[in-house]
């Protein structure tokens, strides 16, 4: 369960190696053609199976950023408010294949604090696994806690 | 042919100001799936401080994005977007986007490396208000696969 909209960990309370709650996040084709529309990124890599696989792929991709926006939740619902987020960054390392099955694909998300800052900030290491590889390498985020 | 090292420090003109607006926010939170109500409900926003709904973290891509045409939409850089991919991307929040916000991006080339016959160019997007107020900073790498690669 998210915590209450806006109420934060403290500080004091979260060490090295706290994990934040993992979740796991169904990704099907029409989230894809949904991310396409509201971001305005409308490769065909990621809605088009055809040109997907004209191009070397396996299948239809989803967007980078939507695996980004989706990583990001693990830490915006333990951290209460989305802008106590001060810094996020990401390496794509492997693309999540989302098969036109009815199932599509689901990107498992786990975090824990990886270092305690100044100034009540923590930083926080991500994982992102879909289908047993990392599809997300280097994702960390600063956060500012209560 | 590789990207010349003398495009590092460019920086390309801002782009025109995009309106935030409070539905297009909800909209963007849709679309990731989150049902945060910090980004929909003005008056759970305000109980945590924030003057109306703020944006996910992930949003500045619509504004970054149009600054990133400026690199593939350039003859005289000769990116071919079909084999461009995203290489990582970072941003530094100076404060949350919210509605009404005027936002316009200015794109840097930070970085140009090859390697294995990739181009890799690092960039940076300022994202400000248009009175000129820093909001966020989003820090992308790009991919330009080679002929051969």
């Amino acid at each position: 369960m998210p915590t209450a909209a806006g109420s934060s960990p403290a500080y004091d309370d979260v060490d090295v190696g706290t994990e934040l709650p993992s979740r796991s996040f169904p990704v099907r084709r029409v989230d894809l053609v949904r991310y396409a529309g509201a971001s305005g990124d409308f490769n065909p890599i990621h809605w088009n199976e055809r040109f997907a696989k004209s191009v070397g792929l396996p299948d239809v991709i989803a967007h980078g950023m939507f695996t980004m926006a989706t990583a990001i939740r693990v830490v915006t619902d333990w951290a209460g408010d989305p802008a106590s987020v001060l810094d996020y960054g990401v390496r794509f390392t492997k693309p999540v294949v989302v098969p036109d099955d009815g199932e599509g694909a689901e990107i498992a998300v786990a975090a824990r604090v990886s270092e305690k800052l100044p100034d009540k900030q923590v930083a926080i290491e991500i994982q992102a696994v879909c289908g047993g590889q990392k599809v997300l390498g280097r994702a960390r985020a600063t956060v500012r806690l209560s | 042919m590789p990207l010349d090292q003398a495009l590092v420090g460019r920086t390309f003109p801002a782009t025109d100001p995009y309106e935030v607006g409070r539905e297009k926010i909800r909209e963007f939170a849709e679309a990731i799936g989150d049902p945060n109500p910090l980004y929909r409900d003005p008056e759970a926003a305000k109980h945590v401080g924030h003057p109306d709904v703020i944006a996910p973290p992930t949003f500045p891509v619509v504004i970054s994005m149009d600054a990133s045409e400026r690199l593939w939409g350039n003859p005289e850089l000769g990116i071919d977007y079909s084999r461009v991919v995203h290489g990582d991307q970072r941003f530094v929040y100076t404060r949350p986007i919210i509605p009404g916000d005027r936002l316009v991006a200015v794109l840097t080339i930070e970085s140009v490396q090859s390697r294995g016959g990739n181009d890799i160019v690092g960039t940076r997007a300022d994202i400000r208000t248009a009175a000129g107020e820093p909001v966020v900073t989003a820090y992308s790498t790009i991919v330009v696969r080679g002929p051969e690669a």
